[in-house]
This record gives C-alpha cells, structure tokens and sequence, in this order.
C-alpha cells in the first residue's frame, strides 16, 4: 500500500539531494559562496529527513503486517508482539542497510552542523567524501537490497521472524553497534578532508576527538550487547565464540582504540599525524569489511545474513574503491603531513602509547588473519581448514602478558619527559605480591600453566593500580581512570570465570538426581503449557547445596510453530559472586532430559566492567578541564 | 600498611570463589568438544550443537576417551574421517606456515618500527 | 622509496580483492568429501536381525568389492536410490552391507519388504557412532570398498544414475 511506494520515492528524493549535495560541494570548493553554505545544512536536514521518512514507513509496514510488502513477508507474522513487530523492522538484511543509511546521514548532518570551527575547505571536502559513501549506500540499497519491493498476490501471513531473534537485548543490539560503525565514516571523511587541506594538527585531532571518542563508546556496548544477549538466549553460557562475524566486529573496536590512543598524542604532542590518518583509513574499512563479510555468504557462521553473493560483489566493489581512493589520496598528500624525525623517549606517555598501538595492532592481525585465512587457503589451494578458539587463545593471551605490564605502567608516565621514575619501588612491590598471591590461588587450585599463573598476575597488578590511579581523584584523569579500571577488571573477571567455572552435563528422567560437587541436583517434575505461540516445558530441579540452602530452578523448552523451532530458556541465577546456570534440552525420542548446569564465577563483573570501559569514554565528554 | 590490608580484602574476596574439582574427566571431555565442528550446525561445535549429529560425535569422543584414547589421538582420528576442518584447532603444516606466522612476523616488524622511533638506538 | 611502498600496497590490494572475489562463489558449507583412499577402520555393531554384537573384520572377510549403505526407513532420498542398489546386488560383483541408521526395527524391516533387500548383511546403527567411524554425518551415504580393505569412493546423498554407471566402471 501507500508506504510502500513512500518509502521508495522517499529513497529516490533522498539520492537526489544527496547528488546536490556532491555537486554543490565541488563547485563551492573553488568558489566559496556564503549563501550556498547555508543552504548545505538544509540540505544535509533534508537528505536525512527523507531517508528518515524512509525508514519509517518500513517500521509502518512492519507494525501494520502488511504482507504486499516482500520484506515484511519474509521477517514478519502477525502474533510478533508490537515491540519486535519493530524491532524486526532492522532485523533483516534490507531493513538493517536502511538503519545503517538513516544514521549515516544523521552523523553527516550532525557532523556540518557542528564543524563550524573548522576551515570551510576542509568541512566541504569531508561533506564530498562522505557523500560518495552515502551515495554509494543508497545505490547498493536501492538496486540490490530494496526494502519495498512488493510481491502480488498479498499473502495472508508472513514466514515469521526466528523466535530466537526476538528478544530486547538484541533489538537494541545493532542501532547501537550501527551507531558505532557508521560513525566512523565521518572520523574518515574528515581524516582524508583534512589530510588533503594540510589540516592534521592539534586542533584537527581535538575536533576529531569527540567523534572517536563517541563511536567508541557505542562500539564498546554494542559489542556487549551482543556478547550479553549470547549468553543469556544462545543456551550454553557462552559469550565470546570467536565466531568470524565477532572477530569482524571487534576488529574496527581495535581498531579505534588504537586510534582513541594515537588522537591523544596528536593533539598533545602533535605527533603520529601519518600514522593517524592510517589509523582513521582502517577503522572504516574494517567496518565496512565487516558489512561485506557478514552479508556476502563467504563465511561460514551462526550469525550471517541471508547469503546472497551479487550483494557481496557489490560491496566488495565498493569497498575496493574506497580503500583504493582513500590510498591514492593518501600517497598523493602525505607531503601535507609535518613529519619530523622526533625521538620518542622512551619513559614517556607518547612511547607508551606507541607501544599500546604495537599491542593492539597484533592483537588485530591476529583475529584478522585468523578469521580471512581459511577463505585465503581455499581459494588458493582448493583446501579447507578450520581457525577457532584454540588458535586466538594461543596467539593471544602470551602477549596479553605484557601488555598488561606496559598498560599498568605506561599511563603514569609524564609527556615528554619523565623526570622522575619514582615509585618504582612501589610498583616493584606490588607486582612481587602479585606473583605471591597469584601462585597461591593456583595452588589451591591444583592446576595450571606458569602461562596462566604469571598472567593472573598480570592483570591483579592492572587491577591495583588503575583501582590506585582511580581513588587517587585526580580530575584531570579520570576517564582514563575509569576506562583502564574497567578494562583491568575486565581481563581479570574472564580470567577468573574461565578458571573456575564448573559444569555437569548428564541426561536426567524425571524423578532422578545426580550429585554435583558437594550438591545434589534433583528432577521434581514437568510442566506443560501453552502460550500465543509456542508451547511451553518447564524443568523443576531442586539443588541442595552443602548447608541445606535449596535453590530452585525452571529452565524450559519452547516449542514454537511459525516457524517450527525448538528453543531453550536458560534460568539463571546472578549475583555478585556468581551466576548458576541451568539448562534442560529435549533429547530425541527419548524420555529423559539432557540436561546442564553450569557455575560461573563472576560473570555479572564481565557486563559491568565493559560498561564502566564505556562510561570512562562518556565521561570525557563531561571534562571542564583542559590540561 | 594499607595497602597490604587492602590487597588482603581482595585476596579474599576472589578466594570466596575456591571449590576443589574432582571433575577432572569432565573438563578433559568438554575440551574435546569445544574443539571439534558440527558437520550439520556448521558455526558451532559439538559442545554448543544440539543436532543428532552432534549427540553421535558426543558418544564416540566418550566412548573413545573411556578405551584409553588421548586427547591428541582422539583429534587424529576425526580429522582422519572428515578431514582437517573438523577441529578447530589448525595444525602447524605447510598449509599454515604464514596462518601462524605472519602475526608474528608483524609484531616483530611493529617492534622494529617501534625501536627506530625511539630514542633507544643511538646513531 | 615512497613509490615503492605505494606499489608494493596496491599490488597487496589487487591481490586481496581478487581472492575475495573468487570466494564469493565457493560454498560456504562444508562437505567432507573424500579426498584420497583410506583404510577401513574397525568398527562393532549390532546385527539387524539378531541383535548379535558383529565385528567388522567378520563382516568384510572375503576378497570382494563391498558397498556400504547407510540408510533409514524415514529417509526419503534411500527410497530413490533403492532400485539402483537393487540393480546392483544383480550384477554379482559386489556385496552390499547395510547399516540401518537411528531406525524404528518395524519401520525398516516394512521398507525393506517393500522395495527390497539388496543387502546381504545388515548392521544396526542406533546412536550414530558406527557412521561417525565410518567417516559419515548423515543419510543416505555409500562407500566402494576395494579388495585391498580401501574406501575408494564415498557418495554423500543418494545414488544417481551417473554414480551407479560410475560404480559398475570401477568393480567391473
């Protein structure tokens, strides 16, 4: 009906305005005309308030399960509750290309607005960069992934969106990771705008700094989102699965802290200025790497979208001829770059920043290499091999080793010079009674790498002295503070679950029970049940812990019927110390339960130290004071 | 002083999560399964898989780890089945020289660019 | 210098695009295929009929070609190939072992009273683990043994005329 074709046209409009916009900036380049200023950020409003029109008529087209429409077809039915009736809207393939497009030309639009300060040639330059991707975009959406294409006749139902999907952590799940990515279009549009200009200074990089900083903050918790959602709907207590479209995502997160980093240095110390614009170049392309990865079809994962290889091409095309442009502009200009011969001292702030750069630009190769490299091997040698934990573990955690050292000591370093390397007895004491206290855990233990143990040590030594640095109440540091306690509680909670967390898997009948550790877990009954549309199982199980403390828990099977899927709803018990973790699986033609109960010790601190990294990001937005 | 008392507190505080483990068997046996692929569920391992398929390959990872199989051996004898795929662990062969090599290639070429930028060596 | 770099990178790029591009167009679903001759490793089942415990090396005793099918009564694709195992047990050359996979006894002896016993000896596979020693993940699948003991073919899905001709070149 009407949406449809308003959503259509309302795209069509929106490649118009968004081809004045590219013409229009070209020409003010060489003449610079204040009238026609104005009238960009009109027209910037307008460009995203149509594809903004856009987007809403497919959320309309959802929410009324209007059938005539091929994508709400596909991803909708009409028992989804209203919520993922709309949260569907973005759930799909097309429907997600428009998100990614509605906020990329929401951060251009932002992005005008708010450049004021910067010289007019280099704000005009980024509008044309960041053009050419928007326009890029809207082809690609308007030619091979249309959301309003319509199907006659209308069917009287839809094929139903997964059950599985229909949850609100994951709704919420990639706006916010978009939020992230597409952000940083503007940190390279600007990048090469002002490369080009000559402009990569101190105030380029404070200019830029906001951008990065935001980007990173929504990187940060849309990739928890979807760790957070892993681990409470995907059943088995897992949250990080080196799956390759999580490698993809954290990538462009690597990416840009190395970037957050080098900004830093940049705008202190004006130094790093041809590593930066590098740094920005890959960001985006490892964004929109992912975006190709996740939706060609040429990886093997869980969470793919529909496989579609002409979309691939058309992205691979794509991406190609931005980093091949990006490149050239980069080859071309780098003259514009002052670079000098500086020599880093070696105690000093900007080394050690460097040296954070060295860490997690390897940390990136690694999850790189090991998630393109089985692509690599095939299409050259027709042979195909599997990369999975085993491979990231090991390539990963000896080097995490010194990193936490370096990122214990490298942030109380002074800029330029560090004129005094006190307190080195203080620090050589703590990491002493770390080692101590780490050999004594694994002791108790019983079990164990010297990798392991030095490791832990590792990150109790992160741990005291960002928790120092953060009641220290030094203002003028505090979202470093924030950010680096988070990260050191962060290593040191997964450390710590991984270590001790304790399973039991056994097939259970009714009645039965089976001794865990010091408790017994017993199977007291079944209870069926049906709900708007799916059938329901509930598990009982009593656990007796070893002083009488009864938990009891309801894990339950969901049968659903549109479409036919079976899934299972872990309960799960939180508190500070632990989440106890149940799940019951059907087994086959059989009359007994699988089923599996899991320990895990400090998991709530995972989730909650990935927010503090975030809000030590958001709070530098709240500084007052500058240095 | 403090500071020993403070890193006392939290050195109990992570003890509070000490339990002895007798369930040896179990984490060797959980090991092999995150480590081997499902043919049917082809993103995830046969510890995360509920295919029938999976439950098979269950059955015979215990059935071959009860007749005294190493873990190594019991990964040779599936590759030798479904090829080197099966196992998420890729070996260290001809195949995979630059697969494990090239990261360690460019941390070591990062650590030369590094030293040449710092006031380490002197001309 | 600079040109230097900047080919050396460009070169990288092409390279990279041109390997992406190219596995675009490979499946990215994995068959375990059989890339060269394997021996056939021991396995144990229960007999079909007699519920018997059946070593393998009892079962493939002779200096024959045999054929391996595993199959199941609920599997619609073993009803197709069926006549082509039929056609084959005619032929004389071969022996056909089968193995019936995670079936109901009734169900797969109604199959087999239906269209036919090609086997001369069948095997049960009730929990999967006698496939998975075979190397197979699913049904209907068929492995050619030679007369040295070697799993020389392996089909993945049903028989097809193309495979059956493929079968009659190789124990003829």
């Amino acid at each position: 009906m009407i949406f449809n074709y308003i959503g259509n046209y309302s795209l069509i409009i929106s490649v118009i305005i968004s081809l004045t916009i590219f013409f229009l900036s070209i020409s003010n380049l060489q003449k610079i005309n204040i009238q026609k200023k104005i009238n960009l950020n009109k027209l910037n409003f307008f460009q995203f308030f149509f594809v903004l029109v856009s987007f809403f008529s497919l959320v309309v087209l959802f929410v009324l399960s209007e059938f005539s429409n091929i994508t709400v077809f596909n991803n909708s039915h009409t028992t989804k509750p209203l919520f993922y009736k709309i949260s569907g809207t973005w759930g799909n393939h097309e429907g997600s290309l428009l998100l990614w497009l509605l906020i990329l030309t929401l951060c251009l639009f932002i992005y005008y607005l708010s450049s004021k300060s910067r010289p007019v040639k280099e704000r005009l330059l980024t509008l044309i960069f960041q053009e050419v991707i928007i326009i890029g975009f809207l082809i690609f959406l308007i030619k091979t992934s249309n959301p309003f294409n319509q199907i006659f006749p209308i069917p009287k139902e839809g094929l139903g969106l997964n059950p599985i999907l229909q949850d609100p952590i994951l709704a919420i799940h990639p706006p916010v990771l978009y939020l992230g990515y597409v952000s940083t279009s503007i940190i390279f549009s600007s990048s090469l705008a002002s490369l080009v200009q000559g402009n990569i200074n101190s105030l380029w990089a404070k200019h830029i700094k906001k951008w990065i900083f935001a980007s990173w903050i929504f990187l940060t918790v849309g990739i928890l989102l979807g760790s957070i959602w892993a681990y409470y709907e995907l059943g088995w207590g897992g949250f990080w699965f080196w799956d390759p479209v999580e490698n993809i995502s954290l990538m462009p997160w690597l990416s840009l802290t190395a970037l957050l980093h080098c900004i830093l240095v940049l705008e202190k110390r004006s130094l790093l200025s041809s590593w930066t614009i590098i740094l920005s170049i890959s960001t985006f392309t490892l964004s929109v790497c992912g975006t190709f990865l996740v939706r060609s079809g040429i990886l093997n994962s869980v969470h793919t979208f529909a496989n579609d290889p002409e979309r691939g091409l058309f992205i691979l095309i794509f991406l190609f001829i931005l980093v091949l442009l990006s490149l050239i502009i980069y080859f071309l200009f780098e003259k514009n770059l002052k670079t000098n011969n500086y020599k880093f001292n070696l105690f000093t702030k900007e080394s050690s920043i460097l040296i954070n750069n060295w860490f997690v630009m390897y940390f990136l190769s690694v999850i790189l290499i090991g998630t393109i490299y089985p692509i690599f091997l095939e299409v050259l040698s027709d042979q195909k091999i599997s990369v999975g934990p085993p491979f990231f573990n090991k390539l990963l955690i000896p080097f995490l080793i010194p990193f936490l050292i370096f990122m214990s000591i490298g942030p109380n370093l002074k800029w330029i010079k560090n004129k005094n390397f006190g307190n080195k007895i203080q620090l050589l004491i703590f990491f002493i009674l770390n080692l101590t206290m780490s050999f004594f855990i694994f002791n108790m233990f019983g079990t164990i790498t010297l990798t392991s143990t030095i490791l832990l040590a590792a990150s109790f030594y992160l741990f005291f002295i960002t928790f120092k640095d953060l009641i220290k109440k030094d203002y003028k540091n505090i979202s470093q503070a924030i950010s680096h306690f988070g990260f050191s509680l962060l290593i040191l909670s997964i450390l710590m679950n991984s270590i001790l967390s304790k399973e039991i898997i056994a097939n259970l009948k009714v009645g039965e029970e089976i001794k865990f550790m010091e408790s017994t877990i017993k199977f007291k009954k079944v209870e069926n049940s049906s709900r708007s549309n799916f059938k329901s199982l509930v598990g009982f199980f009593e656990i007796n812990s070893k002083d009488n403390k009864k938990f009891l828990f309801k894990p339950e099977i969901r049968i659903y019927n549109q479409p036919q899927v079976i899934t299972s709803e872990a309960d799960i018990k939180t508190n500070f110390f632990k989440d106890k973790f149940f799940v019951i699986n059907l087994v086959k033609g059989e009359d007994y339960f699988n089923i599996r109960y899991q320990e895990k010790p400090l998991m709530i601190w995972i989730w909650l130290s990935t927010i503090l990294i975030a809000i030590g990001g958001s709070v530098s937005f709240l500084k007052r004071y500058e240095k | 002083m403090k500071i020993i008392n403070f890193l006392l507190i939290i050195f109990l505080y992570f003890s509070s999560f000490v339990s002895f483990s007798n369930e040896k068997n179990f984490d060797l046996e959980n090991k092999i399964f995150k480590n081997l692929r499902c043919i049917i569920c082809q993103g995830q391992s046969i510890y995360d898989s509920q295919s029938d398929f999976a439950e098979s390959m269950k059955l015979v990872v215990k059935q071959k780890l009860d007749s005294g199989m190493s873990e190594e051996e019991i990964y040779i004898f599936f590759k030798n089945q479904y090829g080197e795929w099966i196992s998420y662990d890729p070996e260290f062969n001809t195949k995979t020289y630059f697969l494990w090599g090239l990261p360690v290639l460019i941390f070591l070429l990062g650590g030369a660019i590094i030293l040449r930028k710092l006031a380490v060596l002197k001309n | 210098m600079k040109n230097r770099y900047f080919f050396i990178i460009i070169v990288l790029f092409f390279f990279f695009f041109i390997v992406l591009f190219k596995g675009l167009k490979n499946p990215n679903v994995y068959i375990p295929e059989l890339q060269k001759e394997k021996n056939l490793s021991r396995f144990e089942a229960s007999d079909f009929y007699s519920n018997k415990k059946t070593s393998s090396l009892d079962v493939f005793n002779d200096n024959n070609f045999y054929l391996i099918n595993i199959w199941a009564s609920w599997c619609i694709p073993c009803r197709e190939e069926h006549d082509y195992l039929i056609k084959l047990k005619e032929q004389n050359l071969i022996k056909l072992i089968g193995i019936n996979y995670k079936d109901n006894f009734k169900n797969a002896k109604k199959f087999l009273n239906e269209m036919g016993n090609p086997y001369s000896k069948i095997l049960k596979d009730e929990n999967g683990t006698v496939s998975i020693q075979l190397g197979a993940y699913g049904v209907p699948e068929t492995f050619i043994i030679d007369k040295n003991k070697k799993i020389i073919k392996k089909i993945i899905g049903p028989i097809d005329k193309k495979i059956y001709n493929e079968i009659l070149l190789i124990i003829k």
